[in-house]
Protein backbone atom coordinates (compact mmCIF):
# COMPACT_ATOMS: atom_id res chain seq x y z
CA UNK A 1 0.00 0.00 0.00
CA UNK A 2 1.52 3.10 -1.01
CA UNK A 3 0.48 6.71 0.01
CA UNK A 4 -2.70 7.85 -0.66
CA UNK A 5 -4.31 11.54 -1.81
CA UNK A 6 -7.21 13.40 0.19
CA UNK A 7 -9.38 11.62 -3.14
CA UNK A 8 -7.89 8.12 -2.75
CA UNK A 9 -11.66 7.08 -1.01
CA UNK A 10 -13.25 8.81 -3.77
CA UNK A 11 -11.05 7.43 -6.54
CA UNK A 12 -12.07 4.07 -5.20
CA UNK A 13 -15.92 4.92 -4.95
CA UNK A 14 -15.96 6.29 -8.67
CA UNK A 15 -14.59 3.02 -10.20
CA UNK A 16 -11.06 3.87 -10.82
CA UNK A 17 -8.17 1.47 -11.13
CA UNK A 18 -5.82 2.14 -8.82
CA UNK A 19 -1.89 2.18 -9.44
CA UNK A 20 1.42 2.44 -8.02
CA UNK A 21 2.66 6.36 -9.20
CA UNK A 22 5.83 6.98 -7.13
CA UNK A 23 5.46 5.37 -4.39
CA UNK A 24 1.26 6.69 -4.47
CA UNK A 25 -1.70 4.92 -5.28
CA UNK A 26 -3.21 7.50 -8.09
CA UNK A 27 -6.29 6.40 -10.55
CA UNK A 28 -4.60 5.29 -14.29
CA UNK A 29 -7.93 5.53 -15.36
CA UNK A 30 -12.18 5.33 -14.16
CA UNK A 31 -13.81 4.08 -17.72
CA UNK A 32 -11.79 4.68 -20.96
CA UNK A 33 -8.57 5.96 -20.71
CA UNK A 34 -9.24 7.28 -24.82
CA UNK A 35 -12.02 8.68 -23.38
CA UNK A 36 -10.59 10.43 -20.79
CA UNK A 37 -8.48 11.95 -22.91
CA UNK A 38 -11.01 13.05 -25.62
CA UNK A 39 -13.02 14.91 -23.04
CA UNK A 40 -9.86 16.87 -22.08
CA UNK A 41 -9.62 17.85 -25.82
CA UNK A 42 -12.83 19.03 -26.58
CA UNK A 43 -14.90 19.79 -22.85
CA UNK A 44 -12.98 19.69 -19.47
CA UNK A 45 -11.18 16.82 -17.47
CA UNK A 46 -10.34 16.82 -13.79
CA UNK A 47 -7.49 15.47 -12.66
CA UNK A 48 -6.37 14.89 -8.89
CA UNK A 49 -2.25 15.80 -8.94
CA UNK A 50 -1.77 15.81 -5.25
CA UNK A 51 0.75 13.28 -4.86
CA UNK A 52 2.95 16.16 -6.40
CA UNK A 53 5.11 18.17 -3.74
CA UNK A 54 4.15 22.14 -3.16
CA UNK A 55 7.09 24.06 -1.13
CA UNK A 56 7.14 27.50 0.14
CA UNK A 57 10.23 29.16 0.44
CA UNK A 58 10.34 32.19 2.48
CA UNK A 59 12.61 35.15 3.76
CA UNK A 60 14.24 38.29 3.10
CA UNK A 61 16.69 36.13 0.68
CA UNK A 62 14.19 33.60 -0.63
CA UNK A 63 15.56 35.03 -4.15
CA UNK A 64 18.95 34.84 -4.19
CA UNK A 65 18.71 31.56 -2.83
CA UNK A 66 16.77 30.77 -5.99
CA UNK A 67 18.71 32.38 -8.16
CA UNK A 68 21.14 30.14 -7.32
CA UNK A 69 19.15 27.18 -7.16
CA UNK A 70 17.68 26.93 -10.21
CA UNK A 71 19.35 27.31 -13.84
CA UNK A 72 16.17 29.34 -15.41
CA UNK A 73 15.95 33.17 -13.68
CA UNK A 74 14.06 33.74 -11.34
CA UNK A 75 15.25 37.47 -11.83
CA UNK A 76 12.34 37.16 -14.87
CA UNK A 77 9.36 37.28 -12.22
CA UNK A 78 8.11 41.09 -11.36
CA UNK A 79 4.50 40.52 -11.28
CA UNK A 80 3.30 38.72 -8.04
CA UNK A 81 1.62 35.72 -8.75
CA UNK A 82 3.66 34.90 -12.05
CA UNK A 83 5.35 31.56 -12.19
CA UNK A 84 7.78 30.08 -14.70
CA UNK A 85 8.99 26.49 -15.34
CA UNK A 86 12.44 25.58 -14.34
CA UNK A 87 14.99 22.53 -13.91
CA UNK A 88 16.49 21.76 -10.88
CA UNK A 89 20.27 21.12 -11.63
CA UNK A 90 23.19 19.05 -9.94
CA UNK A 91 26.62 20.38 -10.14
CA UNK A 92 27.64 18.14 -13.09
CA UNK A 93 24.44 20.30 -14.72
CA UNK A 94 22.68 16.49 -14.46
CA UNK A 95 18.76 17.27 -14.19
CA UNK A 96 17.62 16.18 -10.47
CA UNK A 97 14.27 17.44 -11.16
CA UNK A 98 11.98 20.06 -13.56
CA UNK A 99 9.46 22.31 -11.32
CA UNK A 100 7.29 25.12 -11.64
CA UNK A 101 8.12 28.10 -8.99
CA UNK A 102 5.51 30.99 -8.37
CA UNK A 103 6.47 34.14 -7.10
CA UNK A 104 4.12 35.44 -4.46
CA UNK A 105 6.15 37.85 -2.76
CA UNK A 106 9.66 39.09 -2.25
CA UNK A 107 9.85 36.75 0.96
CA UNK A 108 8.08 34.18 -0.55
CA UNK A 109 7.98 31.85 -3.63
CA UNK A 110 6.58 28.10 -4.06
CA UNK A 111 7.67 25.38 -5.98
CA UNK A 112 5.72 22.31 -6.46
CA UNK A 113 7.93 19.31 -7.88
CA UNK A 114 7.50 15.61 -8.78
CA UNK A 115 6.02 13.09 -6.37
CA UNK A 116 8.41 10.96 -7.37
CA UNK A 117 11.34 12.79 -6.35
CA UNK A 118 9.89 14.53 -3.53
CA UNK A 119 12.58 13.30 -0.26
CA UNK A 120 15.86 13.82 -2.71
CA UNK A 121 14.37 17.25 -3.73
CA UNK A 122 13.67 18.34 -0.23
CA UNK A 123 16.90 17.31 0.83
CA UNK A 124 18.96 18.85 -1.64
CA UNK A 125 16.98 22.38 -1.38
CA UNK A 126 16.79 21.94 2.45
CA UNK A 127 21.18 21.49 2.11
CA UNK A 128 21.45 24.87 -0.04
CA UNK A 129 19.04 27.08 1.73
CA UNK A 130 20.65 26.84 4.97
CA UNK A 131 23.12 29.25 3.69
CA UNK A 132 20.85 31.81 2.41
CA UNK A 133 18.48 31.33 5.65
CA UNK A 134 15.91 30.31 3.47
CA UNK A 135 12.83 28.56 5.17
CA UNK A 136 11.68 25.40 3.32
CA UNK A 137 8.01 23.99 4.57
CA UNK A 138 6.78 21.29 3.08
CA UNK A 139 3.15 22.00 2.42
CA UNK A 140 1.39 18.37 2.93
CA UNK A 141 -2.19 20.04 3.71
CA UNK A 142 -2.80 20.76 0.45
CA UNK A 143 -4.80 18.94 -2.25
CA UNK A 144 -3.88 19.90 -5.88
CA UNK A 145 -6.87 19.20 -8.69
CA UNK A 146 -5.76 20.43 -12.31
CA UNK A 147 -8.70 21.39 -14.07
CA UNK A 148 -7.92 20.80 -18.00
CA UNK A 149 -9.79 21.54 -21.18
CA UNK A 150 -11.09 24.00 -23.07
CA UNK A 151 -14.26 24.73 -21.11
CA UNK A 152 -11.98 23.74 -17.77
CA UNK A 153 -11.75 27.29 -16.30
CA UNK A 154 -15.67 28.38 -17.11
CA UNK A 155 -16.82 25.27 -15.13
CA UNK A 156 -13.80 25.69 -12.28
CA UNK A 157 -14.62 29.54 -12.15
CA UNK A 158 -18.30 27.95 -10.74
CA UNK A 159 -16.76 26.73 -7.30
CA UNK A 160 -15.79 30.19 -6.96
CA UNK A 161 -17.51 33.11 -5.52
CA UNK A 162 -18.30 35.73 -7.90
CA UNK A 163 -15.74 37.88 -6.82
CA UNK A 164 -12.95 35.23 -7.15
CA UNK A 165 -14.06 33.72 -9.62
CA UNK A 166 -13.69 36.94 -11.35
CA UNK A 167 -10.66 36.85 -10.29
CA UNK A 168 -9.57 33.77 -11.39
CA UNK A 169 -11.08 34.16 -14.83
CA UNK A 170 -8.63 37.63 -15.24
CA UNK A 171 -5.50 35.11 -14.58
CA UNK A 172 -3.06 35.86 -17.51
CA UNK A 173 -1.16 32.23 -18.84
CA UNK A 174 0.86 31.04 -16.23
CA UNK A 175 0.16 33.47 -13.41
CA UNK A 176 -1.20 32.55 -9.91
CA UNK A 177 -3.84 34.13 -7.60
CA UNK A 178 -4.62 33.17 -3.72
CA UNK A 179 -8.31 33.22 -3.73
CA UNK A 180 -8.85 33.06 0.04
CA UNK A 181 -7.17 29.48 1.11
CA UNK A 182 -7.26 28.13 -2.74
CA UNK A 183 -4.55 28.90 -4.69
CA UNK A 184 -5.63 29.14 -8.46
CA UNK A 185 -3.05 28.77 -10.95
CA UNK A 186 -3.42 28.98 -14.77
CA UNK A 187 -0.66 26.20 -15.78
CA UNK A 188 -1.21 22.42 -16.57
CA UNK A 189 0.49 19.76 -18.20
CA UNK A 190 -2.11 19.15 -21.40
CA UNK A 191 -1.62 21.87 -23.89
CA UNK A 192 -4.88 22.95 -23.18
CA UNK A 193 -5.95 25.92 -21.15
CA UNK A 194 -6.90 25.45 -17.69
CA UNK A 195 -6.20 25.84 -14.06
CA UNK A 196 -4.22 23.83 -11.39
CA UNK A 197 -5.93 24.50 -8.04
CA UNK A 198 -4.68 23.74 -4.57
CA UNK A 199 -6.65 24.01 -1.79
CA UNK A 200 -6.91 22.41 1.76
CA UNK A 201 -7.13 18.87 2.06
CA UNK A 202 -10.69 19.01 3.51
CA UNK A 203 -12.07 21.04 0.60
CA UNK A 204 -10.76 18.18 -2.16
CA UNK A 205 -14.01 15.85 -2.41
CA UNK A 206 -16.40 18.30 -2.74
CA UNK A 207 -14.81 20.23 -5.05
CA UNK A 208 -14.03 17.06 -7.31
CA UNK A 209 -17.70 16.34 -6.82
CA UNK A 210 -18.81 19.70 -7.72
CA UNK A 211 -16.80 19.53 -10.81
CA UNK A 212 -18.21 16.14 -12.04
CA UNK A 213 -21.82 17.51 -11.79
CA UNK A 214 -20.89 20.01 -13.79
CA UNK A 215 -19.47 17.64 -16.71
CA UNK A 216 -15.73 17.78 -15.97
CA UNK A 217 -14.59 14.25 -16.74
CA UNK A 218 -12.74 12.56 -13.95
CA UNK A 219 -9.09 11.78 -15.59
CA UNK A 220 -6.26 9.41 -14.47
CA UNK A 221 -2.68 9.42 -14.90
CA UNK A 222 -3.47 7.16 -18.02
CA UNK A 223 -4.89 10.30 -19.88
CA UNK A 224 -2.74 12.79 -18.57
CA UNK A 225 0.39 10.58 -20.06
CA UNK A 226 -1.00 10.72 -23.37
CA UNK A 227 -1.71 14.46 -23.06
CA UNK A 228 1.46 16.17 -22.13
CA UNK A 229 3.12 13.88 -24.74
CA UNK A 230 1.01 15.58 -27.61
CA UNK A 231 1.58 18.90 -26.15
CA UNK A 232 5.14 17.96 -26.59
CA UNK A 233 5.98 17.94 -22.47
CA UNK A 234 8.91 16.04 -20.86
CA UNK A 235 7.93 13.40 -17.78
CA UNK A 236 10.86 13.37 -15.31
CA UNK A 237 12.21 10.09 -14.77
CA UNK A 238 11.80 9.10 -18.51
CA UNK A 239 12.74 12.03 -20.90
CA UNK A 240 15.54 13.26 -18.49
CA UNK A 241 16.79 12.35 -14.90
CA UNK A 242 20.27 13.17 -13.40
CA UNK A 243 22.32 11.22 -16.17
CA UNK A 244 21.17 13.78 -18.89
CA UNK A 245 21.38 17.72 -19.31
CA UNK A 246 18.64 20.45 -20.56
CA UNK A 247 20.32 20.93 -24.05
CA UNK A 248 19.78 16.94 -25.00
CA UNK A 249 16.71 17.19 -23.35
CA UNK A 250 14.91 19.66 -25.52
CA UNK A 251 15.19 21.85 -22.33
CA UNK A 252 17.50 24.29 -23.13
CA UNK A 253 14.99 27.14 -23.45
CA UNK A 254 14.73 27.08 -19.91
CA UNK A 255 18.00 27.50 -19.08
CA UNK A 256 19.01 31.10 -18.59
CA UNK A 257 22.72 32.13 -19.13
CA UNK A 258 21.98 35.78 -19.19
CA UNK A 259 22.82 37.67 -17.18
CA UNK A 260 26.58 36.02 -17.31
CA UNK A 261 26.92 36.65 -13.29
CA UNK A 262 24.22 34.60 -12.16
CA UNK A 263 26.58 31.68 -10.74
CA UNK A 264 23.38 28.99 -10.78
CA UNK A 265 24.00 25.29 -9.72
CA UNK A 266 24.77 23.41 -13.10
CA UNK A 267 26.04 26.75 -14.40
CA UNK A 268 29.94 25.41 -15.00
CA UNK A 269 29.02 21.81 -16.23
CA UNK A 270 26.85 23.69 -18.70
CA UNK A 271 28.59 26.77 -20.63
CA UNK A 272 31.00 24.62 -22.51
CA UNK A 273 28.00 22.83 -23.90
CA UNK A 274 26.20 26.04 -24.59
CA UNK A 275 29.08 26.92 -26.54
CA UNK A 276 30.30 23.51 -28.38
CA UNK A 277 26.62 22.18 -29.06
CA UNK A 278 25.17 19.33 -27.08
CA UNK A 279 26.32 16.07 -29.16
CA UNK A 280 22.81 14.73 -28.51
CA UNK A 281 19.04 16.50 -28.55
CA UNK A 282 15.79 15.01 -27.48
CA UNK A 283 13.29 15.15 -30.91
CA UNK A 284 9.12 14.25 -31.38
CA UNK A 285 8.71 11.21 -33.65
CA UNK A 286 5.78 9.92 -35.82
CA UNK A 287 5.59 6.56 -36.44
CA UNK A 288 4.69 6.15 -40.40
CA UNK A 289 4.11 2.41 -40.08
CA UNK A 290 1.82 0.88 -37.96
CA UNK A 291 2.45 -0.18 -34.55
CA UNK A 292 3.42 2.13 -31.22
CA UNK A 293 6.04 3.70 -29.83
CA UNK A 294 7.60 2.86 -26.54
CA UNK A 295 10.18 4.14 -24.17
CA UNK A 296 13.36 2.07 -24.55
CA UNK A 297 12.87 1.09 -28.25
CA UNK A 298 16.15 1.57 -30.03
CA UNK A 299 16.19 4.29 -33.11
CA UNK A 300 19.01 3.35 -35.94
CA UNK A 301 19.63 6.27 -37.65
CA UNK A 302 21.23 6.56 -41.57
CA UNK A 303 24.63 7.95 -41.16
CA UNK A 304 24.75 9.02 -37.47
CA UNK A 305 24.27 6.23 -35.53
CA UNK A 306 21.74 4.86 -32.64
CA UNK A 307 19.48 6.64 -30.31
CA UNK A 308 16.55 5.52 -28.31
CA UNK A 309 12.69 6.53 -27.50
CA UNK A 310 12.28 8.03 -23.86
CA UNK A 311 8.66 8.12 -23.94
CA UNK A 312 6.07 6.32 -26.68
CA UNK A 313 2.66 6.12 -27.30
CA UNK A 314 -0.70 6.35 -29.00
CA UNK A 315 -1.62 9.23 -29.92
CA UNK A 316 -5.57 9.35 -29.72
CA UNK A 317 -5.92 13.03 -31.53
CA UNK A 318 -3.91 11.81 -34.10
CA UNK A 319 -4.90 8.33 -34.02
CA UNK A 320 -1.11 7.28 -34.57
CA UNK A 321 1.86 6.68 -32.72
CA UNK A 322 4.40 9.98 -31.63
CA UNK A 323 7.13 9.54 -29.26
CA UNK A 324 10.38 11.74 -28.02
CA UNK A 325 13.61 10.30 -28.55
CA UNK A 326 17.23 10.57 -27.97
CA UNK A 327 19.28 10.81 -30.96
CA UNK A 328 22.46 12.40 -32.46
CA UNK A 329 22.66 15.92 -32.89
CA UNK A 330 23.06 15.19 -36.56
CA UNK A 331 19.58 13.50 -36.85
CA UNK A 332 17.05 14.71 -39.30
CA UNK A 333 14.00 13.26 -41.68
CA UNK A 334 13.61 9.71 -41.69
CA UNK A 335 14.92 7.64 -38.68
CA UNK A 336 14.05 3.66 -38.05
CA UNK A 337 12.80 2.03 -34.79
CA UNK A 338 13.34 -1.27 -33.81
CA UNK A 339 9.97 -2.51 -32.33
CA UNK A 340 10.06 -6.09 -31.46
CA UNK A 341 12.77 -6.79 -34.38
CA UNK A 342 11.14 -5.33 -36.72
CA UNK A 343 12.65 -1.85 -38.18
CA UNK A 344 9.56 0.91 -39.05
CA UNK A 345 9.73 3.91 -40.64
CA UNK A 346 9.18 7.25 -38.11
CA UNK A 347 9.96 10.81 -39.07
CA UNK A 348 11.39 13.70 -37.10
CA UNK A 349 8.82 16.23 -35.85
CA UNK A 350 8.97 19.60 -33.59
CA UNK A 351 6.54 19.04 -30.91
CA UNK A 352 4.11 20.10 -30.02
CA UNK A 353 1.83 17.42 -31.96
CA UNK A 354 -1.51 18.90 -30.31
CA UNK A 355 -2.13 22.24 -28.67
CA UNK A 356 -4.94 23.62 -27.86
CA UNK A 357 -7.31 20.46 -30.09
CA UNK A 358 -5.54 21.08 -33.21
CA UNK A 359 -3.10 18.58 -34.57
CA UNK A 360 0.16 20.10 -35.65
CA UNK A 361 1.83 17.68 -37.21
CA UNK A 362 0.39 15.56 -39.78
CA UNK B 1 -17.56 -9.23 -14.99
CA UNK B 2 -19.81 -10.67 -17.65
CA UNK B 3 -20.51 -14.50 -17.51
CA UNK B 4 -18.07 -16.47 -18.76
CA UNK B 5 -19.27 -19.08 -22.24
CA UNK B 6 -19.75 -22.37 -21.72
CA UNK B 7 -18.86 -23.80 -25.24
CA UNK B 8 -15.26 -21.97 -24.98
CA UNK B 9 -12.23 -23.63 -23.50
CA UNK B 10 -9.49 -21.16 -21.05
CA UNK B 11 -6.36 -21.27 -20.21
CA UNK B 12 -4.53 -19.65 -16.82
CA UNK B 13 -3.08 -16.59 -18.91
CA UNK B 14 -6.55 -15.84 -20.56
CA UNK B 15 -6.82 -16.75 -23.89
CA UNK B 16 -9.91 -18.71 -24.87
CA UNK B 17 -9.95 -21.49 -27.40
CA UNK B 18 -13.41 -22.29 -29.69
CA UNK B 19 -13.61 -25.56 -31.68
CA UNK B 20 -14.94 -24.78 -34.86
CA UNK B 21 -16.90 -26.83 -37.02
CA UNK B 22 -14.24 -28.33 -39.17
CA UNK B 23 -12.29 -29.35 -36.56
CA UNK B 24 -9.74 -25.86 -36.32
CA UNK B 25 -9.15 -23.92 -33.49
CA UNK B 26 -10.14 -19.95 -33.08
CA UNK B 27 -8.28 -18.20 -30.51
CA UNK B 28 -8.88 -14.57 -28.84
CA UNK B 29 -8.29 -13.17 -25.23
CA UNK B 30 -10.83 -13.04 -22.63
CA UNK B 31 -12.95 -10.50 -21.83
CA UNK B 32 -11.55 -10.21 -18.08
CA UNK B 33 -8.00 -9.68 -20.29
CA UNK B 34 -9.35 -7.27 -22.42
CA UNK B 35 -10.20 -5.11 -19.56
CA UNK B 36 -7.67 -5.50 -17.75
CA UNK B 37 -5.44 -4.50 -21.02
CA UNK B 38 -7.76 -0.96 -21.44
CA UNK B 39 -8.39 0.73 -24.67
CA UNK B 40 -6.48 -1.38 -27.27
CA UNK B 41 -5.01 0.53 -30.20
CA UNK B 42 -2.90 -2.11 -32.02
CA UNK B 43 -3.05 -5.94 -32.40
CA UNK B 44 -0.48 -8.03 -34.68
CA UNK B 45 -1.84 -11.12 -35.25
CA UNK B 46 0.07 -14.20 -36.78
CA UNK B 47 -0.03 -14.70 -40.28
CA UNK B 48 -1.61 -17.72 -42.05
CA UNK B 49 0.88 -20.56 -42.74
CA UNK B 50 3.04 -19.87 -39.81
CA UNK B 51 3.46 -22.98 -37.17
CA UNK B 52 3.67 -22.49 -33.73
CA UNK B 53 3.86 -24.09 -30.27
CA UNK B 54 2.14 -23.95 -27.37
CA UNK B 55 3.39 -21.21 -24.90
CA UNK B 56 4.42 -19.51 -27.65
CA UNK B 57 4.50 -15.48 -28.54
CA UNK B 58 2.18 -15.08 -31.04
CA UNK B 59 0.23 -12.22 -31.05
CA UNK B 60 0.60 -9.04 -29.78
CA UNK B 61 -2.15 -6.53 -28.21
CA UNK B 62 -1.45 -2.74 -27.32
CA UNK B 63 -3.29 -0.62 -25.29
CA UNK B 64 -2.47 2.97 -25.05
CA UNK B 65 -0.53 2.07 -21.71
CA UNK B 66 1.53 -1.02 -22.52
CA UNK B 67 2.10 -4.18 -25.40
CA UNK B 68 1.31 -7.46 -24.22
CA UNK B 69 2.04 -10.79 -26.09
CA UNK B 70 -0.51 -13.29 -26.32
CA UNK B 71 0.69 -17.09 -26.05
CA UNK B 72 -0.65 -19.77 -28.25
CA UNK B 73 -1.96 -22.46 -25.86
CA UNK B 74 -1.92 -25.35 -28.52
CA UNK B 75 0.54 -26.59 -31.20
CA UNK B 76 -0.42 -25.96 -34.83
CA UNK B 77 -0.54 -24.19 -37.82
CA UNK B 78 -2.06 -20.98 -38.07
CA UNK B 79 -4.90 -21.04 -40.63
CA UNK B 80 -6.18 -17.64 -40.33
CA UNK B 81 -5.08 -14.44 -38.49
CA UNK B 82 -7.74 -11.91 -38.04
CA UNK B 83 -7.39 -9.13 -40.57
CA UNK B 84 -10.24 -6.90 -39.13
CA UNK B 85 -8.50 -5.75 -36.20
CA UNK B 86 -5.57 -3.99 -38.11
CA UNK B 87 -8.21 -1.98 -38.45
CA UNK B 88 -10.36 -2.12 -35.61
CA UNK B 89 -8.37 -3.40 -32.68
CA UNK B 90 -11.28 -1.85 -30.52
CA UNK B 91 -13.02 -5.19 -31.46
CA UNK B 92 -11.34 -6.99 -28.78
CA UNK B 93 -12.71 -4.58 -26.18
CA UNK B 94 -16.50 -4.57 -27.69
CA UNK B 95 -16.10 -8.28 -28.20
CA UNK B 96 -13.48 -10.14 -27.08
CA UNK B 97 -15.45 -13.80 -27.92
CA UNK B 98 -16.51 -12.78 -30.74
CA UNK B 99 -15.28 -10.20 -33.55
CA UNK B 100 -12.27 -9.88 -31.49
CA UNK B 101 -11.00 -13.37 -31.96
CA UNK B 102 -7.31 -13.22 -32.91
CA UNK B 103 -6.22 -16.20 -34.88
CA UNK B 104 -7.86 -19.35 -36.31
CA UNK B 105 -5.51 -22.85 -35.86
CA UNK B 106 -5.34 -26.28 -37.09
CA UNK B 107 -4.10 -28.29 -34.24
CA UNK B 108 -0.95 -31.23 -34.25
CA UNK B 109 -2.01 -34.57 -33.65
CA UNK B 110 -2.77 -34.71 -29.61
CA UNK B 111 -2.05 -30.53 -29.05
CA UNK B 112 -5.49 -30.08 -27.71
CA UNK B 113 -5.24 -33.07 -25.21
CA UNK B 114 -1.39 -32.00 -24.18
CA UNK B 115 -3.21 -28.33 -23.88
CA UNK B 116 -4.89 -29.12 -20.82
CA UNK B 117 -7.59 -26.36 -21.17
CA UNK B 118 -9.83 -25.42 -18.16
CA UNK B 119 -13.74 -25.20 -18.26
CA UNK B 120 -15.36 -21.75 -18.14
CA UNK B 121 -16.35 -23.16 -14.37
CA UNK B 122 -12.33 -23.53 -13.69
CA UNK B 123 -11.53 -20.68 -15.21
CA UNK B 124 -13.99 -18.40 -13.23
CA UNK B 125 -12.33 -19.89 -9.98
CA UNK B 126 -8.75 -18.90 -11.57
CA UNK B 127 -10.36 -15.35 -12.21
CA UNK B 128 -11.74 -15.40 -8.08
CA UNK B 129 -8.25 -16.51 -6.77
CA UNK B 130 -6.72 -13.57 -8.91
CA UNK B 131 -9.42 -10.82 -6.92
CA UNK B 132 -10.86 -11.08 -10.57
Amino acid sequence: MGRQTPLFRLHQELGARLVDFGGWDMPVQYGSQIGEHHAVRRAAGVFDVSHMCVIDLTGAAARPFLERLLANDVGRLRAPGRALYSCLLNDAGGILDDLIVYYLGEEFFRLVVNAGTRDRDLAWIRSHAHDFGVAVHERTDLAMLAVQGPEARAKAAQLLSPADAATALGLAVFSAGELGPWFVARTGYTGEDGFEIMMPAADAVAAWRSLNSLGVASCGLGARDTLRLEAGMNLYGNDMDEGTQPFESALGWTVALQPAGRDFIGRRALEPLAASGSPRKLVGLILEDRGVLRGHQKVIVAGSGEGEITSGTFSPTLERSIAFARVPAATAGEVQVDIRGKLLRARLVKPPFVRFGRALVT
Amino acid sequence: MSKLPEDLKYTKSHEWVRTLADGTLEIGITDHAQHALGDLVFVEVPEAGRSVKAGEACAVVESVKAASDVYAPISGEVTAGNARLAQEPEAVNTDAYGAGWLWRLRPESGAVAAAALLSAADYQQVLDAEGG
